[in-house]
C-alpha cells in the first residue's frame, strides 16, 4: 500500500487504503500482550498533539500509540499558548514546521482547520475531531471493533442513537459502516436528526421504531453538555426518557444479544445508565483499546511529505 | 534495445532442498541434545515454511520443538524509505522464550540486515539461553557481524543477482534458483 500524508476524513479514503488500515491493526493489538509492549517502527520521528478543543481519552489513545512505536510525543499546550493571545492557526503551524515535527494531530471546534494546516506543512496531520466534519481514527477504530465480533460486516445494522446533526463521529462512523455494507439507522430527536441524510440511511424517531428494525448493534452518541443550554431537547431528564439507554431498554438489549458502543466520554443518566455501562455485551472498553491499535496502524501508514514535491 | 535474457540457473532442485533441510534438522539435533528448550522461529515469508519443514523433522525423529513465527517489518532499519509498505503478518511467538534455545530460520541470510531486526524482535518477547540462526542458503555478503550456524549450502555470487526460494507449503514445489534483480519472480 502506497503510504498517504494526511488523514483527514473517511470520505477520501479507497476501499483498499480503509482494508489496509483495519487489517494491520490486529497485529499492533497484539503486541499489547508482550512483555515489551513497543516497536522501533518510528524511531527518531515525534508526533505532536494539537488540540484546540479539550480532549482527554483521544489526545492520549495517539500519545500512547506514538509511544509505542517509539515517536517522540510533544504536547502543546494551547492553553498556555500564545494561541490565547491571538496567534493565528497557520502562524502556530509555521511554528511548529521550524520545530520539524513528522506528525501532527489536529482538534479543532472549526470544520476543514485540520485540512487547511494539512496544506501548510510536509508534516502528515491527522484529523482528531473538526466541528461537526470528521472523525476519522474513531471511524476505523469502530469498525475494527466490530469486525472482532462479526467475521463479515455485510448486512449487518447499525442503529446510531443521539445528537446526529452536531456530531463528527456520527458522520465518520456511518460513513465507514456503510463503506463496509452495513445498514445504518439513525435515532434521534427531530432538534437533532440531520435536514439531509443520505437515502440509504433510515431515521426514526423512537426507540419502538429503532428495535422494529432489528439492529445488531446499538451505537449511542454522547449528549454534548453545551447543546443542554440550547433548545434542542426540555432537560436531561427528559432526553434520558425518550431517547437515553435506560434499564429496560438494556433488559431488550440483553434480550436480543445487541452489541452496545459508544465513543466516551459517556453522560451517566443521560444518554446511558449505570446498567448499560455494565451490560455484558459492550464494547465500550473494547473500543478504548482498539483505539490505540488502530492510531498506531494509521501512523504506520501515513509519511511526512508523501506525495510533495522534494 | 531488447532487455537482456533474463537469468535463471537452479541452484536446489526438490531433492537438493529436502536433502538440506534433513541435513540442518540432522545438525540441530546433534548440537542440542534433548534436555534443552528448543523452539523454531520463522522469518516472514519462507523463514515460516522453512521453520515449519524442519520442526517436522525434528518432531518425526522423536525431539519436542516450539515453532514460533516473526514479522520483522517493524523492526526493519529501511522502512522509512519504502515507497510501498507492506500489510503486516504479526509475530507469534506463544510460549515463554526464557531460557530457550532459539533458531532463527531465515530461507537465505544475505547482508544479515534482516537478521538483526529479528534478533531484536524476538529479544522483546523474552529472555532465551542462546540464539542461533539456521538458513537454507548462506550467501556470502554480511553487512552486519551475524553468522548462520546451520546452513543448507553456502553461495558466493555476484550482487546483481538474487537467491529465490520456493517451499512446497507456501509454492506448491521445493526449489531455489538465481535470477537478477530486475527480473525477480514474484
Amino acid at each position: 500500500m502506497t503510504p498517504r500524508k494526511d488523514l483527514l476524513d473517511i470520505a477520501s479514503l479507497t476501499d483498499e487504503e480503509i482494508e489496509f488500515v483495519l487489517a494491520n491493526a490486529g497485529p499492533f493489538k497484539d503486541l499489547f500482550k508482550r512483555s515489551v509492549k513497543k516497536v522501533p517502527t518510528l524511531k527518531g520521528q515525534s508526533m505532536l498533539t494539537l488540540f484546540y478543543e479539550p480532549s482527554t481519552r483521544t489526545r492520549s489513545s495517539f500519545e500512547v500509540a506514538a509511544s509505542r512505536l517509539s515517536a517522540d510525543v510533544i504536547h502543546f499546550d494551547i492553553e498556555s499558548s500564545s494561541v490565547v493571545k491571538g496567534e493565528s492557526v497557520l502562524d502556530t503551524v509555521e511554528t511548529l514546521e521550524s520545530m520539524r515535527v513528522d506528525y501532527i494531530v489536529v482538534r479543532h471546534k472549526q470544520s476543514g482547520i485540520p485540512s487547511l494546516i494539512a496544506r501548510n506543512t510536509r508534516a502528515s496531520v491527522i484529523n482528531a475531531g473538526d466541528g461537526w466534519h470528521a472523525h476519522p481514527t474513531q471511524a476505523l477504530l469502530d469498525a475494527f471493533t466490530l469486525r472482532e465480533k462479526f467475521k463479515d460486516l455485510r448486512g449487518a445494522r447499525a442503529v446510531i442513537v443521539g445528537d446526529i446533526q452536531h456530531s463528527r463521529v456520527a458522520r465518520s462512523t456511518s460513513l465507514i459502516f456503510r463503506r463496509l455494507g452495513m445498514n445504518v439507522a439513525y435515532l434521534a430527536p427531530g432538534s437533532m436528526m440531520p435536514r439531509e441524510t443520505p437515502d440509504e440511511i433510515v431515521c426514526f424517531g423512537s426507540w419502538d421504531d429503532a428495535l422494529a428494525w432489528r439492529p445488531d448493534v446499538v451505537y449511542l452518541l454522547r449528549v454534548q453538555s453545551e447543546r443542554m443550554d440550547e433548545p434542542f431537547f426540555p432537560s436531561a431528564s427528559e432526553y434520558h426518557k425518550i431517547y437515553g439507554l435506560t434499564d429496560a431498554r438494556v433488559d431488550i438489549l440483553g434480550e436480543r444479544g445487541l452489541w452496545l458502543m459508544h465513543p466516551g466520554p459517556v453522560n451517566r443518566g443521560v444518554e446511558i445508565t449505570d446498567k448499560g455501562m455494565n451490560y455484558e455485551r459492550s464494547l465500550i472498553n473494547q473500543q478504548v483499546e482498539n483505539g490505540i491499535a488502530v492510531r498506531m496502524s494509521v501512523l504506520y501508514w501515513l509519511k511526512p511529505g508523501a506525495g510533495l514535491e522534494s | 534495445m531488447p532487455d537482456p535474457a533474463p537469468i535463471q540457473r537452479l541452484l536446489l532442485d526438490s531433492a537438493g532442498v529436502n536433502r538440506c533441510l534433513d541435513e540442518i534438522a540432522g545438525a540441530i539435533m546433534k548440537r542440542w541434545p534433548e534436555e534443552e528448550k528448543l523452539a523454531l522461529v520463522g522469518i516472514y515469508n519462507r523463514g515460516v515454511p522453512f521453520a515449519e519443514s524442519l520442526a517436522a523433522r525434528l518432531v518425526a525423529a522423536g525431539r519436542w520443538v516450539e515453532t514460533g513465527r516473526i514479522d520483522i517489518t517493524q523492526y526493519r532499519d529501511d522502512l522509512q524509505s519504502f515507497t510501498v509498505l507492506p500489510r503486516l503478518e504479526g509475530s507469534d511467538i506463544g510460549f515463554d522464550l526464557d531460557d530457550m534455545v532459539v533458531i532463527l530460520c531465515d530461507e537465505v541470510v544475505y547482508t544479515a540486515r534482516t537478521s538483526r531486526a529479528a534478533l531484536e524482535e524476538l529479544l522483546d518477547f523474552g529472555r532465551p539461553r542462546c540464539v542461533q540462526i539456521a538458513a537454507l542458503v548462506d550467501r556470502a555478503g554480511r553487512e552486519l557481524p551475524f553468522q548462520a550456524e546451520f546452513a543448507g549450502i553456502r553461495v558466493d555470487l555476484p550482487k546483481q543477482e538474487r537467491v529465490n526460494v520456493r517451499f512446497t507449503a507456501t509454492d506448491g514445489r521445493d526449489e531455489v534458483f538465481v535470477t537478477s534483480w530486475e527480473n525477480k519472480p514474484a
